[in-house]
Formats: C-alpha cells, structure tokens, sequence
C-alpha cells in the first residue's frame, strides 16, 4: 500500500472544511431523541397497517474527533442512524445539532451535506458504473463550485493518498477494480467534501480480512491528517473496538449501553451488551463456546415487545422488565458509561437492582 | 483484433497489480459501450439481422437513386405477373405496377410507421417513467395509475381504437401509435429508475449537494437508459406490423401510397392467381420485424440486462 | 486405492478446475484434501481462494460447458467425477449434502418446510409421504426449531433468518448424509443466531456422526466449528493443521496475515499488521508461490518454482520454502538475509 504524504491542498476555493463554530468542548452531534418509523402499507389503498420502529427515541452526542463505534444486530436501527445523521432520510421526531446549530432551522440540509459525509457498505452498488473513478470523485467539488480542473486535480491527490495510483486508476470503471480499491474510492469521493464528520456503515464488512485491515490503517491515517470525526457502524466487535473510543450499543431501534470503549469492554453492564460479546467466536481452540449466549433471532422491529424490549431474550427478565421503560443511569456511577436495565435502576424493583447503578435525573440527558 | 490486445494488456495489468509496489503506464479502459460493441460484433446473428436492416435501411433511403421503375405507374396489360418477368423482377402488382419498386417504396413509409412511434415513445415514456421512479409518492401513484389504465385494452384493439377516432392518414397513425406505446415504456422506465434509485451511489450523489435535476441526469439516466433503449428496440417489430395492421384495416396509409399492410390488403384478391406474389409484402414485414427482434435480443445480451 | 486413502471419507487429490469464458480462470490448482469420517474439516480461505467452488465440484454443481475438471475425488470410496445419471442423483442428497450461505435463495418459497423436507426424504428413502413427515418432524426438533408441529406448516419466507437456516440444515441432514458441505452458512447471520447455529452443528456431528466440510472467510467462526483447518490461496491449500495448530504456530506467512488481520485483541495504539496488496486474478496457471507477491519473505526462489509441500507431522502441511529451514539440506543463513 503506497502511503505518500498528505499532499492535498485543503484551501481549494469553495472546498475548505467548515469552521470549527462551537469549540473543542461543543459536541458534532448532538441526537436528541431520534424517531423514525416506516409505514408498513397493506392492501390496494395503501393503507398504514403497522410501522416498523426502525429508530425509536435514541439520543447521543459524537464529540469533535473522536469515533463513536455504534453496533447491534440486524433491525436494531444502526443503518438507520446512520442515514439519519446525513439527512438521507428525514426525522419524524427529535433534533440534530451539528456544532451547535439545529437541522432545520440554522442548518439546512445543504450545510449539513458539506460537514457530514457518508461511506457506505456496497463498495459496487455506491459507485455509478458509468463514471470513471476520476468523475466520481471529482462529482461532489464540481457541485460545491470548484472548477473542473480542480477537482480533478483533487480527485488525483486524493486517489494517490488512499493508496491509488491516479495514473492507473483515474480513468478506470469501477467494476474494472476489486472490492477493496473501490472502497478506497468511496472513501477518497467523502474526502473531496471536505467533511468533518464521515459516517462509515459496515464500511470494512464487505471486504477479505486482510484487506480489511488495510483500510482500517488507511482510515486511522486519514483520521488523524484530516482531522476527522468518525461515526463507525458494524456488527463486528472486534473491528468496532480498535477503531472506536467510545461504543453504543442498539437493540431494536433503542439505545442500551454506551461509553467509552474501555469502560464497555471491562464491565457490560446491559444483558444484550454481555450476550453480544460473549456470542464473539473465541478464538481459543482449548476453550471453545460451549453454551449459546441467546437463543433465537431479534424480535422483529414492526412490534417490539413492551417494557425493556430486550425481555424477550433476557436471562434476568422479571415481570417489571415486561411492563415498564426501564431508565438510563449511570454505570457505576461513571457519568460517560450509561445503561438502560432495570438491574442497574436502585429504584426499579427488579430484584437484582440497585447494586451498581445511579440513576441519572433525565431520561437520555447528555 | 482490438478485443485480443486489450485481452492481453488487462492480463499483463493483473500480474503487475500482485506487486503492490509496482507503477504501471497510463491505462485508459475499456468504457461500457466499446464493451457492448465488441459483445454484439461476436454475435453472429445480430450482424446477420444488423446487415440485412442495413441494407434495406439503405435501399429504402436511396431508393429514387436506384434503377427502379415507377412505383405509381401501372400497366393494365401487365398485371400480376410472376416473379422473374422480364422488366419486373419480383413481378406486378394487381394494378401493373413494378414489385420491386413498391416494396422498397413502401418500406418507406413501412418503417417510419415502424420507427418514429417508438421514438417519440421512448421520449414521452422514459421522462414520464424516470420522474415517477425518482420523485415517488404521490406522483408515481397519479402516472403510474394513470398508464395502468391503458394496460386494459390490448396494443392492437388501442391502436384501431385511436385511429378509428381519429380517422385515418399517415400523422394520425403516427400519433395512435405513439399513444400505444408510452405506457409500456413508461412502466419500464419507471421500474428501472425506481431501483437504480435506491443504489447507493444516487444517495451519495444527493449528499453532494447537487441538485436533482443533476442527480438524475448524472447518475439516474447514464443507468436507466440502456435497459429502456433495448425494450424500446423490441418494441420496433411490434409497432411495424401495427402501422402494416392499421393499413391494411384501412385506418393507416391511403392508396395509391406503397406501404407494405396496405400491398398485402389490395394483393389479397390476387391470392388464388399467383399466392407467391400476394404474399411478398407479408414476408418482407415477418422478415424485417424478425430482424428487429434478434438485433435487439443481442443488443439486451451485450448489454447484460437480466429478465 | 492407494494404502494412505484407506478409511477416508473423502479423498480429493490433484484436483484442478478451470473455468472457460471471456477470460479463463485457473480456480482450482492441484488440490489434495482427505477428511475422515465423523471429522471437522474447516476451508478458511477469502474471496477468489477456490473453496466454494470445491464444493460445487463434490457436489459436481459446476456448469458443464463452462468448467474443466481434472484429477481425482472419492467419496466413501465413489469416484465422484464419473456419476451421472440415478447413481448421481443418489449421491445427491443422500451420500452428499449441502447447506448454503442464503437459506432464503436455497429453499424453495412455494412449498412449506415440511413438504420439502418430506420430499427429499421420499426421494430418497421408500416411505410414504405420512412417514417422510414424520422424518421431517423429527428433523425440525433436532435441529432445535421451536413449536416444530407448527413450523412444519410454515414457507420459508415466513421464518427468521436463523430459523430459515436451522430448516435448511434439517432438509439438509433428513437422509443422513455420510458427508455434509456447510458453504459459509453462518455469515449472513446475526453475531448472536451465528454462535447458536455453530454449537448446533458442532452437536448435530455428534449425533448423526456425518463427516462436515465447513467453508468460511472467518477464522474466529473455524475456530469454534472446525478439528481441522486447511487454509486456501489461488486455488490451492497452503497450510493445513489442526485448529490448535494452525491458531498458536501459524507456518505459513498467509496463514499467519490472516491471524493477524483478525483484530483479535488487536492493540489499538498500533497500527495494524495488514497483508499488503491483493489476491492474485488467476487468469493462468500458477508455476510460482501465488503468495510471493503480497509475502514479506519472498525471494527470488519463491518466483522460480511451486512451494514444496512439507509435512512436518501427521495431517500437517505447510508449501511454504521458509519450512525448508528447517531440513538439513537448507542453509540456515538464507532466511536471516531477508529480514
């Protein structure tokens, strides 16, 4: 892998990074309360007969340059976060604040699009096969006003920093390169925005292991030159956990855990969180998984069970979990590690509560 | 040959591309359709089909050039004589007049009937078809509903339908036709902009910035194109043999103009004395439309459009 | 049959296969694998390696007129290259059967899942449709699908994932294959579904005692299913080992950038150690190391013939010339100089 050195201009005229507004303390993202259902349509009216809860109440923050690991299941709502965080698909309830300012009143979607870009998981379904490598890169410059020949030249500059010799790949089809080069040249197309968020869906899901690992590489480099900040969403945990600094972890359209990468990985505080690491292959031939950590699949999002959705499946379920929303609080009284369980709430009545937990005043308060 | 060499160059590039280290001189690939030209050029029966249209594409355009009788002037005394008479080739029509020259004359107006409804369609249908796909919601559900509609009534029963309406005559089976063949179009264009619409690359290209229209022209109709060209294409046989059925019904082309539905309607009394030469223009519809469906057969497999 | 091939289950040797089209691939170089009866046999390979199509060779899956297949391959004794017809259609299903990466492409969506499991049995085996259900019923609770009675009646499409691919390997298992093909049937499921279909099959082999090839890119998943581990590059096994073997002394440099690039506790102040480059497009016959170009250790030797294949121990192989180190006709210097 060729790794030269940074080279791209980064004050081309009308393709400069947005401005750091808020300060280092202002949180990127802050997501209050999150909600977006997709009608289910039956019959020939499309009639609404059900909604799937795709995201259902979710607040976090992603603060400046760090990369918030976000994972779960299939259906706990990951991907839809994630096209919610870039404005793909618009919210039915809460608010984005981007650096301080809210989508839809100081921020519009077009000032959104040139801090927040997105690397999506289908290396081939994300690039036109029509457009060489050099116009797809050089599509989004072009549309924020940089004349033709310098996005080219930018498209050049970043093809030779992911690692891709302009001279042989600018003028090549996408299905004329392999699954890895042509997430390099995603990630090479969310460059050219100049951004200062990336949200990265399964980005590395689709690609061989080993090379995997080189994009990983590629995308610490990039990181830290650019001056990023990552929003990386997988289902796998080993990834998620050497390129994140701090993890939440979904369930069916609902936050359960989050906080810094150590604290989760040290002491899982949520049911789903222990059940998710410990389901993890070993890697230990001599101490091999010998009972399932859950059994059967997630429950579908279209109804999700009442109370703790994750009642279910618990091993710890008690008829409270059944009836009632159980409570973020705080880990340990650690304020950056926090869980929605009714055995961490001292105050909720499941007979295992109270040992660690604190609870926090406000529901999802950041 | 140009196929061998590019081969050979993508082989050479795969070896040096293993060292990772290794630069390699400028390459320019392949495009998409230099890669369709050279799949239909191995297709031998699409070149045969691609020849013979060629030919009579040809033979039809220059046909006042072409040593040929006078396709309006008959003969009284010469009427209906057999293939190979001496003078008349291909023999005479019920009226005298030379075959040969009213069967190229009538290929004229045979495939403008054929061609230029499937053009104007191709236009009308993709633009309805590519908005209903991309925009969505309530206006897929008015244009889509709308050209459902037209789905109740088979193409032909329409297509009489309309010229009977709008009384017979060149133009008006023109626009008959063009009627008859917006929707299907439509429906095409719209389940192929509907999908495309999803891939990923359109939602990167909206996070852009740019603008719809953009959006669609960039990225939407470079892809939705190829897979509406081609059924287009299939479409040409159909609407040939329509404008020929219009004629022949007496809806289309009036007499004494050639066109090959109208030579198979006047030749039909002639069937019992020389059945050979009443059924020339038959042949040259089934041959020609049966030209235009493998050509565009082969063209769908160039083009590796699935179903 | 030579002496070595007594009491395999499965005996694949040299076995090479070539596809013919706009380009040709050379999938499948000079292959050799036995598996005995009742074993785990794990091919760990990435995209390109030639695992799958291995499997649809057993399987004789692979377009005829597109694909050329030479050397040998023996099941129970069978030689499989030269089926056809009932004796093929036999093999299928019930000497031989497969599970697949889609259970909602491989099962098909207009009969229930009793009826299609009923069917293969009744294919099979002479009994009547009563008795096949009662077979497929019995399946269904095998392989631990709750309420079967009532999943009986159920179409795929009206399954979960996981329990689409529990039925699938009921359908697959119904006539008590000898051998059972697992294409990487666990990596489209949910982390949490993918353990419990793992420790189900682990279990199903002790039941049925058939004897499993498991194909997977994951080395954490072969870790969990697999007693063996033959990991493949360019169409040929490069090291082969048990799973403790090929886990804690990885020979092979391929082997060993798999191990690494798994992020297994991977410290994450370090950069990680990646294999550079990409698989090799096989578009002709390998006469080097197809590994040499991506390979830290490479030398001028690698580039000049095929890797020996050395056997350091029962079952062992490594084709890696860095084990010629390790014979005593092999200056020990020759590898320092490359460090």
């Amino acid at each position: 892998m060729t790794t030269s050195e940074n080279s791209v201009a980064r004050a081309a005229p009308g393709n400069v990074q947005a401005a750091d507004r808020g300060g280092p303390a202002q949180p990127l993202v802050i997501a209050r309360d999150l909600k977006r259902h997709f009608p289910v349509r039956k019959g020939i009216f499309n009639r609404k007969a059900s909604a799937v809860r795709a995201v259902d109440g979710i607040s976090f923050t992603v603060r400046k340059s760090e990369t918030l690991g976000i994972v779960g299941e299939s259906g706990c709502g990951k991907s839809t976060t994630a096209r919610l965080l870039v404005g793909l698909i618009g919210l039915d309830e809460g608010d984005l604040i981007f650096d301080g300012e809210k989508l839809g009143e100081e921020l519009s979607l077009n000032d959104l699009w040139s801090g927040v870009q997105m690397v999506f998981q289908d290396s081939y379904a994300s690039l036109n096969p029509r457009l060489t490598i050099e116009e797809t890169i050089a599509f989004g410059p072009k549309m924020r006003g940089v004349a033709a020949p310098e996005a080219r030249r930018l498209a050049h500059e970043l093809l030779e920093r992911v690692g891709l010799a302009p001279a042989r790949f600018a003028g090549r089809y996408p299905h004329e390169l392999s699954g890895g080069q042509r997430q390099r040249v995603n990630i090479a197309r969310s460059l050219a925005m100049k951004p200062r968020l990336i949200i990265l869906d399964e980005a590395v899901s689709a690609l061989d292991k080993s090379v995997e690992a080189q994009v990983l590489n590629l995308l610490r480099e990039l990181k830290a030159e650019f001056d990023l900040t990552f929003v990386f969403i997988s289902h796998d945990l080993n990834v998620v956990r050497y390129v994140s600094d701090r993890i939440m972890v979904m369930y069916l359209g609902e936050v359960v855990e989050i906080g810094p990468v150590d604290a989760i990985w040290n002491h899982r505080a949520h049911p789903y969180t222990q059940a998710l690491f410990a389901a993890m292959p070993s890697m230990d031939p001599d101490n091999r998984t010998q009972v399932p950590p859950l059994a059967g699949d997630p429950p579908n999002p279209i109804d999700p069970p009442s109370g703790c959705r994750f009642h279910t499946r618990c091993g710890f379920a008690e008829p409270v979990c059944g009836t009632r929303k159980p409570r973020v609080v705080a880990v340990r009284g650690d304020a950056g590690h926090e869980a929605a369980c009714h055995m961490l709430d001292g105050q909720s009545g499941h007979s295992k509560a109270g040992e660690t937990g604190e609870v926090r005043k406000e529901l999802g308060e950041v | 040959m140009s196929d061998t060499s590019t081969t050979t160059l993508g082989r050479a590039e795969g070896r040096v591309a293993g060292h990772a280290a290794a630069e390699q001189a400028p390459a320019r690939s392949k495009g998409y359709w230099s890669g369709v030209g050279s799949r239909l050029l191995r297709d031998p029966v699409a070149m045969l089909c691609a020849a013979l249209l060629g030919l009579l594409l040809l033979a039809v355009i220059f046909a006042p050039y072409l040593p040929l009788a006078d396709p309006f002037t008959g003969s009284m005394i010469s009427r209906l004589k057999p293939l190979g008479t001496p003078g008349h080739l291909l023999g005479t029509d019920e009226l005298g007049r030379d075959m040969l020259a009213r069967l190229i004359y009538g290929g004229r107006l045979t495939l403008m009937l054929g061609l230029l409804p499937v053009i104007f369609a191709f236009v009308i249908g993709t633009g309805l078809g590519v908005v209903a796909g991309y925009v969505g919601g309530w206006l897929n559900t008015a244009i889509m509903r709308t050209v459902d509609v037209f789905f109740a009534f088979p193409s032909i029963l329409l297509a009489i339908a309309i010229s009977g309406a709008l009384g017979a005559g060149i133009v008006n089976s023109l626009v008959s036709l063009t009627i008859v063949f917006v929707p299907p179009i439509t429906r095409v264009a719209e389940s192929v902009t509907a999908s495309v619409r999803s891939l990923e690359y359109v939602d990167a290209a909206r996070i852009s910035g740019a603008h719809p229209l953009t959006v669609v022209r960039v990225h939407v109709l470079g892809n939705v194109m190829s897979p509406i060209f081609v059924y287009a294409t299939s479409l040409t046989s159909v609407s040939m043999i329509l404008a020929a059925g219009l004629s022949f019904l007496g809806l289309g082309v009036k007499p004494p103009e050639p066109e090959w539905g109208l030579m198979l309607n006047t030749l039909r009394t002639a069937i019992y004395i020389n059945p050979v030469l009443a059924a020339l223009p038959g042949a040259m519809i089934f041959l020609t439309s049966l030209c235009l469906n493998l050509l565009s057969d082969g063209l769908r497999s160039a083009m590796n459009i699935k179903d | 049959m030579s002496e070595a091939t007594k009491g395999n289950l499965l005996d694949i040797s040299n076995l090479t296969v070539r596809f013919h089209g706009e380009r040709t691939v050379h999938a499948i170089n000079g292959l050799d694998l036995t598996l005995k009866p009742g074993e785990i046999l794990t091919i760990l390979g990435e995209s390109g390696s030639g695992k799958s199509v291995t499997l649809k060779a057993l399987l004789k899956l692979l377009p005829k007129k597109r694909s050329e297949i030479s050397g040998a391959m023996h099941v129970d004794g069978v030689d499989v290259l030269a089926l056809k017809g009932q004796a093929l259609s036999a093999y299928r299903g019930k000497t031989v059967s497969m599970i697949f990466q889609e259970p909602a492409l491989a099962l098909d969506p207009v009969y229930t899942i009793g009826d299609q499991i009923a069917e293969a049995v009744m294919r099979h085996e002479k009994v009547s449709r009563k008795e096949a259900l009662a077979v497929a019923l019995d399946m269904l609770k095998r392989v631990r699908i709750p309420s079967a009675e009532s999943r009986l009646k159920n179409y795929p499409h009206e399954m979960s994932g996981g329990m689409r691919q529990r039925a699938m390997i009921a359908l697959a298992l119904a006539c008590k294959p000898d051998l059972l093909l697992a294409d990487e049937p666990t990596t489209a499921l949910d982390a949490t579904v993918q353990i419990q279909v793992l420790l189900l099959l682990r279990e199903l082999q002790r039941e049925f005692g058939m004897g499993i090839i498991f194909v997977t890119h994951d080395i954490g998943v072969a870790v969990e299913i697999s007693d063996r581990i033959a990991v493949m590059y360019a169409g040929n096994v490069v090291e082969e080992g048990t799973v403790a073997e090929i886990i804690k002394d990885p020979r092979h440099p391929y082997t060993q950038g798999l191990l690494a690039a798994n992020l297994h506790d991977a410290d994450r102040s370090q950069t990680l150690a990646s294999i550079p480059g990409s698989p090799p497009p096989l578009d002709e016959k390998p006469d080097h190391c197809s590994f040499a170009p991506r390979c830290a250790h490479a030398r001028d030797r690698c580039y000049a013939a095929l890797p020996p294949v050395h056997r350091p121990g029962p079952g062992r192989r490594v084709a890696c010339i860095l084990e010629d180190a390790s014979d005593p006709a092999e200056k020990p210097g020759a590898m320092a100089e490359i460090h």
